[in-house]
């Protein structure tokens, strides 16, 4: 069984999975399967794609739209940025699956879909430094210099476009906010969702993909955490 | 620099569903067949493998299954007098590639359409009057009967595997199953597949208020199966993984999974992967077919590929796209309302209620595409459109198929999209929401329809396939009874919260959201050359070796998923194929 550079063992998934079969219909075992060593910082981590001051923005931006106050990871602890760096030097990042040929009509209506000649990693780079010059000029700073409450605002305002991105532009903050969510979301091998965390927290089992005799169970709430497609057990 | 393959007795264009129907029953006859597919080879094992398979990201969010639309797509608008634009990513539907096609990715939901549909000009008419339709609809009976289908229906569902509870067996009334279903022959080959507290909660509610809620029909095996091919299906484990995903249990009906490998064995049959086909070559007098010229991507090179018959067996916009740019047929014209290829185009509408309980626990990841329970009792059959006011109906269901948080999160609506709010309500809501749903039928008009986009062109340098659509007035009066109808039985449910997701007067096409994949016509099947592509046997009008499956050749659109029906289309064509044609190769009509 040849296992993928990088990523933990699949025998480690093995064994997740027999330990989790022995354990079946037995409420959370606090154990994991191997301990991993923790990743890098996300102040010492190099991205793949994004400039200091784009990666600045991402990390203050998905701090705001996760934020780590109340219940729940924040996308912060879950690595959020590095998921979105990834995502961005990847495929998705150069729009390598869409059709990107012309003519554009990117003031088209929303309902018409992505309609701009720039791929989503071209929308960060152009829209960051536009929108940093409007926090600038409104609110006094750049976005990852002002304080939570104000960076919320400016959020909004971006959300609302009250700033008038141009339409090439215009899905700057519907891609931010989805990236965020993405990160947050997916398996951790992508870089987001550290430690499972996020699905840890609404209850997702991840990739147990097997809940034949839970089916019949109703209104009962299915008590194992979840495990991840290379075999971490959360 | 063209070369040219060695003659084949039949092509198939595509291998998905109807190419691999098309496939074994003509090998089975003894001819040689080449099936020619544009997209990659896969096979449950290693492509649809756990846990490598069940990776929201990598096929539910960035589609990892779905044709790119770098490679193919379509371009769209929603009026004559509007420009179309290319639909440059997905978001409403979803078209598949590689062998298997969609029949890999689909939820399973596996139905026959009520009796009405396959005469539904004459039933209107007849029944209601012809003032009930709108002045611009141009829907059409089909050209063969219920009865004349349905040994094909069920033979299809066989096949496919598909688990149910039969509710009309040859006229006899069976309690738990649908009472307004057409009458079968025999029951489903497997039966229903246990539901998740969502469908169970509807099903009381609905019995409650009067209706006849039965399993929802579908191509998940319940038990252990073999089908006529000696094809093997295993008891589905409810992964939650159904939609946009290949199957890693055997347990999804596919092509792969109920006909695929036995039809590999076959020494007179044989697939090609990474060729797509660009056009359908005509002799010189028109009358029939040579061959195809497909695009070989291994080798860089186009290839002529000659054959006796040709089936055009790809996905619907596919096979009509194919006709328009090899020049089969008259293109439809919506100004002057002649010619036929393109015409008839339709989708489908959907709506539904979502309903969370801040107490109960759904474990919502446990599920299947065809979960649940439904109901027909707002069905097409069912309506008096005279006194509703349109023509169409629709079934609803309810069952949870997938709890993937990625692009699966129902919260109610005042909920901030980001935030403390957002963190804040995925924590107290994810699990605790059910869905109800409405798929509704979408009549043909006048002024939806498919043909050649004037601007853009596909990488073969081929004018793109060119989509006119917007929701019709008679389509959104039918969502909006169905929304009607269904508030009290929500309610009745006593929910913490609800909130309804119907389309309103005046809505507008949006290509964003993810919608339906139920795109058909364009080259119906019709019992008149001047207004359908096909006769009653898919066999083209214009060249008699040329046949053409799938929903393409649906007059309207019914109010269910496709793909029961377009299996059972392609088991009565090739039945004619095998019995009338291959011995007297003619017009069937």
């Amino acid at each position: 069984m040849r296992d993928v550079p990088g990523l933990p063992s699949r025998r480690t998934f093995l064994k997740a999975s027999a330990a989790s079969a022995a354990i079946a219909g037995i409420a959370a075992v606090p154990a994991k399967a191997e301990v991993k060593p923790e990743p890098v910082a996300l102040t010492e981590y190099k991205p793949d794609c994004l400039k200091p001051s784009e990666w600045a923005f991402v990390m203050a931006a998905v701090a705001r739209l996760i934020p780590s106050d109340g219940e729940g990871p924040g996308a912060i602890e879950t690595r959020v940025p590095v998921f979105i760096d990834k995502q961005l030097a990847g495929d998705y990042g150069k729009a390598s699956d869409w059709y990107m040929v012309g003519p554009y009509q990117p003031a088209a209506s929303p309902l018409r879909g992505w309609q701009t000649p720039l791929a989503p990693l071209e929308i960060y780079q152009q829209a960051i430094p536009l929108f940093d010059d409007w926090c600038k000029t409104t609110h006094g700073k750049i976005f990852a210099e002002l304080d939570a409450e104000t960076q919320d605002k400016a959020l909004t305002s971006l959300q609302k476009d009250e700033m008038k991105i141009k339409p090439e532009l215009r899905e700057f903050f519907g891609i931010l906010l989805a990236n965020t969510k993405e990160g947050y979301f997916s398996d951790p091998m992508y870089g987001g969702n550290h430690g499972m965390a996020a699905w840890k927290y609404i209850g997702f089992p991840g990739a147990r993909g097997s809940y034949r005799e839970w089916v019949g169970k109703h209104n009962v709430k299915y008590p194992l955490g979840p495990v991840s497609i290379s075999g971490e057990r959360g | 620099m063209a070369r040219t393959e060695k003659k084949k007795d039949v092509v198939l264009v595509g291998f998905g569903w109807t190419g691999a129907i098309m496939g074994i029953e003509l090998a089975n006859e003894g001819l040689d067949v080449l099936a020619l597919e544009r997209g990659h080879d896969q096979a449950t094992v290693p492509d649809f493998q756990y846990p490598n398979m069940i990776d929201e990201l990598k096929y539910g969010i960035r589609y990892g299954m779905m044709e790119k639309p770098a490679n193919t797509t379509v371009t769209i608008r929603r009026s004559l007098d509007e420009e179309a634009l290319p639909y440059r990513s997905l978001g409403t539907f979803l078209l598949g590639t590689g062998v298997g096609g969609a029949g890999t990715h689909w939820n399973g939901l596996n139905w026959r359409p009520m009796q009405s549909e396959y005469r539904l000009k004459s039933y209107v008419t007849e029944k209601f009057g012809a003032g009930v339709m709108t002045e611009d609809m141009t829907i059409q009976d089909y050209p063969m009967t219920y009865d004349e289908l349905e040994p094909h229906f069920d033979r299809f569902e066989k096949v496919a595997g598909i688990s149910g509870t039969a509710g009309n067996v040859n006229g006899k009334i069976i309690e738990g199953g649908n009472p307004f279903e057409a009458p079968r022959s025999d029951e489903y080959p497997m039966p229903a597949m246990p539901s998740t507290w969502d469908g169970v909660k509807f099903r009381d509610a609905a019995k409650a208020a009067g209706y006849h809620p039965f399993p929802s029909p579908g191509g998940i095996a319940s038990k252990d199966y073999v089908n006529e091919y000696n094809m093997q299906m295993g008891p589905c484990n409810h992964c939650g993984f159904c939609e946009r995903y290949g199957c890693y249990n055997y347990s999804k009906s596919s092509p792969q999974t109920a006909i695929i490998d036995a039809l590999k064995r076959k020494k007179n049959f044989e697939y090609r992967v990474n060729s797509e086909v660009l056009r359908v070559e005509k002799s010189t007098d028109g009358k029939t077919v040579t061959g195809v010229t497909y695009f070989d991507h291994k080798t860089g090179e186009e290839v002529f590929q000659p054959a006796d018959l040709v089936i055009l067996t790809a996905f619907a916009l596919n096979n009509v796209h194919l006709m328009l740019v090899s020049g089969i047929g008259q293109p439809y014209d919506p100004n002057t309302n002649e010619g036929v290829v393109g015409r008839n185009y339709a989708y489908q509408i959907t709506g539904g209620y979502t309903l969370f309980f801040k107490d109960e626990d759904f474990n919502p990841f446990i599920g299947t595409g065809a979960n649940g329970f439904c109901i027909d009792d707002f069905g097409i059959d069912n309506i008096d459109f005279a006194k509703e006011g349109f023509v169409g109906g629709a079934y609803w269901r309810a069952g949870q198929t997938n709890g993937q948080p990625g692009h699966t999160m129902p919260l109610p609506s005042g909920t901030p999209s980001w935030g403390a709010g957002w963190k804040k309500g995925i924590g107290e809501w994810y699990g605790h929401a059910m869905n109800i749903g409405a798929h509704g039928s979408v009549m043909s008009y006048r002024g939806h329809y498919l043909d050649l986009d004037p601007t853009y062109k596909d990488r073969h340098g081929r004018p793109m396939l060119r989509m006119t659509y917007n929701w019709h007035p008679n389509e959104i009066r039918q969502t909006q009874f169905m929304k009607q109808k269904m508030e009290p039985i929500a309610k009745s449910m006593n929910p913490t919260t609800l909130q309804e997701g119907f389309k309103k007067e005046g809505a507008m096409f949006d290509v964003r959201p993810y919608q339906t994949t139920h795109n058909t016509g364009g080259t119906v099947t019709g019992d008149d050359p001047k207004t359908s592509v096909l006769n009653r046997y898919l066999q083209s009008w214009d060249c008699h070796n040329l046949f053409v499956m799938g929903a393409n050749t649906f007059p309207q659109n019914t109010q269910y998923n496709p793909t029961g029906m377009v299996g059972g289309l392609a088991y009565w064509a090739v039945n004619a194929i095998r019995k009338d044609y291959l011995p007297n190769p003619r017009p069937l009509v």
